[in-house]
């Protein structure tokens, strides 16, 4: 089983990223679950999201406390919430960021991370800092858990249309190819 | 073998393979409504179940679906106009939650009565007040004695093939009762799970011709008065009223029967992995010494906890209801034979007892079995709370505990802060 979490902001699209990545997920042939974390949902109020992946059929559904990886689709959130809570030791972090690793807060439950300068690339695509799809693709490029062929392909059936379709497989593949990992040495501690 | 053959065989495979998709436990309703081809819905939106009429009216929209809708101005209006609906030989279907179930209540008992047989999506949520949209047993509990069937889903799969079942089952002759189909609202309704697509000829198929209104129907041309004034304590209106009565007990009791063919002749049709247990799941439990019992979307991860006690050592099984009305009496008979201990967690309140609902219903079934045997009520899930695989390990210490000293006369408040 792989586990992973979403934290967003109310409007950047993380549910919609975890029910894309879970579809994914599926079209590699794994089975997979998404769960949103629910609440009033505001514009701007933190959010998460939860996924799970197994080759396996999965029973569990609930939300997700000790994930493998946490994907972080906003620059600022780490600021107000502890986005590594529960990680697991040696775990992934996917970060959107315009800073280099050095500046980073990284937990030392981290043991790689994939860091993505999605706010800048989203504005040059969009027009706008919608980052969801590309942090997708910079998942795909840190972890290798889901193959860049099935987002492509998720977002191809999905509801985005001429534009905008175009723009989030844009997004995708800049999030893949853009995106520096990093895997850190050092003892983990959990 | 030649080319054109080989590329007609690979053809005929692909179109037979299963259509695999991720879909949400309200998504996969409606794609199950949709499936069973009825004839009109009545829809009014309320969280958590907005999701699900919302697909349904774009089903329609986009010619999927073949059926009109009728967005009524509240819950009392939707369930009276697919009355109409059902009685003029319409098959009909509705999904709700809480609130908007108390607001259907009058019309609600009116259908079993009347033994319409509706279908309606309860997209469970916890009863008001204190305030709260979330999910919880509540609202089909608190409707248990109203006459209706009430199957609760396990998975994502589960809803989509039910939802489709619940049809056939509610116009079957032996049965003609009104069924709900119970998805937890939250992590079943917005959850989103891999499922496998079933064929639309097979379906159609396994439902066979429509037949709902053999016993009243709506036609000018064969005028028929329904519903009629009885009761009372003279002339033949209290026998009449029994007579009623009695006739739904008796379908609920056929139910169990027909709900047990329906899903095999299901699993027959489409393959295991559209298996599910009809009455009562018995998971893990031949060698149990001790067991525990829980009721729709808990039970993943309850299974899990199971798993992981089992790889510790621990004999522990675990008893699911699917069908909680009509009460699987004899199918849990049958699983609770060797158990020597039992904890039943319950995501509502009994506030009669003081525990929670199935393991109410439960104590009556030891008493048939002739059985004493410490059980404890675990109420949990509330509102939306979380039930995980920790929670579970928890109830099955404490239940474990039974096996030594006698249950506690107060439920155990799972996500409580003491």
């Amino acid at each position: 089983m792989y586990e992973v979490r979403i934290h967003g902001r109310g409007g950047q699209g993380a549910v919609l990223a975890a029910q894309l990545l879970a579809t994914a997920l599926v079209f590699d042939g794994k089975y997979a679950v998404s769960i949103p974390a629910f609440g009033f949902e505001r514009r701007g109020a933190p959010v998460v999201s939860f996924i799970r992946a197994s080759e396996t059929p999965i029973r569990q559904l609930t939300n997700i406390y000790a994930p493998d990886c946490i994907i972080c689709v906003d620059p600022t959130l780490a600021r107000t919430v502890d986005i590594f809570a529960g990680l697991k030791p040696g775990g992934a972090m996917v970060q959107a960021t315009s800073r280099p690793l050095e500046e980073v807060a990284v937990a030392d439950t981290v043991g790689t991370v994939g860091l993505c300068d999605a706010v800048r690339i989203a504005t040059e695509i969009f027009g706008r800092p919608i980052t969801n799809t590309l942090m997708l693709g910079a998942f795909a490029r840190t972890t290798g858990q889901v193959s860049l062929a099935a987002l492509k392909k998720v977002i191809e059936q999905s509801d985005f249309r001429d534009a905008g379709l175009a723009q989030n497989l844009t997004a995708l593949e800049r999030g893949y190819e853009e995106t520096t990992v990093h895997t850190l040495e050092r003892r983990l501690t959990a | 073998m030649n080319t054109t053959t080989t590329e007609a065989a690979a053809h005929t495979v692909a179109e037979r393979a299963p259509q695999l998709m991720l879909v949400e436990g309200n998504e996969a309703a409606a794609l199950g409504v949709a499936l069973a081809r009825p004839d009109m819905v009545a829809v009014y939106p309320i969280t958590p179940q907005t999701s699900l009429v919302e697909k349904l009216a774009k089903l329609i929209a986009d010619g999927r679906m073949d059926a009109d809708i009728v967005d009524a101005e509240g819950e009392h209006s939707v369930l009276s106009v697919l009355q109409g609906g059902a009685l003029a030989g319409g098959r009909t279907y509705t999904a709700t939650c809480g609130p908007g179930l108390a607001f259907m209540f009058e019309p609600y008992f009116r259908t079993s009565g009347m033994r319409l047989p509706m279908v309606m999506t309860i997209v469970t949520r916890d009863g008001i007040t204190p305030q709260s949209v979330w999910g919880g047993h509540q609202d089909a509990m608190t409707v248990r004695e109203a006459g209706w069937i009430q199957l609760y889903c396990e998975t994502v799969q589960e809803v989509l093939d039910t939802t489709v079942m619940a049809f056939r089952l509610a116009e079957h002759h032996d049965v003609m009762l009104p069924v709900n189909v119970c998805l937890d609202g939250n992590y079943l309704s917005y959850g989103a799970a891999r499922v496998e697509m079933p064929d639309q000829a097979e379906v159609d198929d396994f439902m066979g011709r429509k037949d709902v209104n053999w016993h009243v129907a709506l036609d000018p041309l064969r005028p028929m008065a329904v519903d009629p004034l009885t009761g009372g304590s003279g002339g033949t209106g209290p026998e009449t009223f029994v007579r009623y009565r009695r006739g739904q007990c008796a379908g609920m009791k056929n139910a169990l029967r027909v709900i047990t063919e329906m899903h095999e002749d299901w699993a027959r049709r489409f393959g295991d992995s559209h298996r599910f247990a009809p009455l009562v799941e018995e998971y893990r439990l031949d060698d149990a010494e001790y067991a525990i019992m829980t009721l729709g979307s808990m039970t993943g991860a309850a299974k899990d906890a199971v798993d992981e006690a089992r790889a510790a050592g621990e004999k522990v099984g675990l008893i699911k209801i699917k069908t909680f009305s009509p009460f699987p009496v004899e199918a849990l008979k049958h699983a609770l034979r060797d158990v020597r201990a039992l904890g039943v967690v319950d995501r509502s309140v009994n506030f009669r007892w003081n525990c929670g609902p199935m393991f109410q219903e439960t104590l009556a079934v030891l008493y048939r079995l002739g059985r004493q045997l410490p059980a404890q009520s675990f109420i949990g899930g509330l509102a939306g709370a979380d039930l995980t695989v920790a929670t579970f390990h928890r109830v099955i210490a404490e239940t474990r505990a039974l096996l030594e000293r006698p249950a506690a006369d107060e439920p155990v408040w799972l996500n409580a802060k003491d």
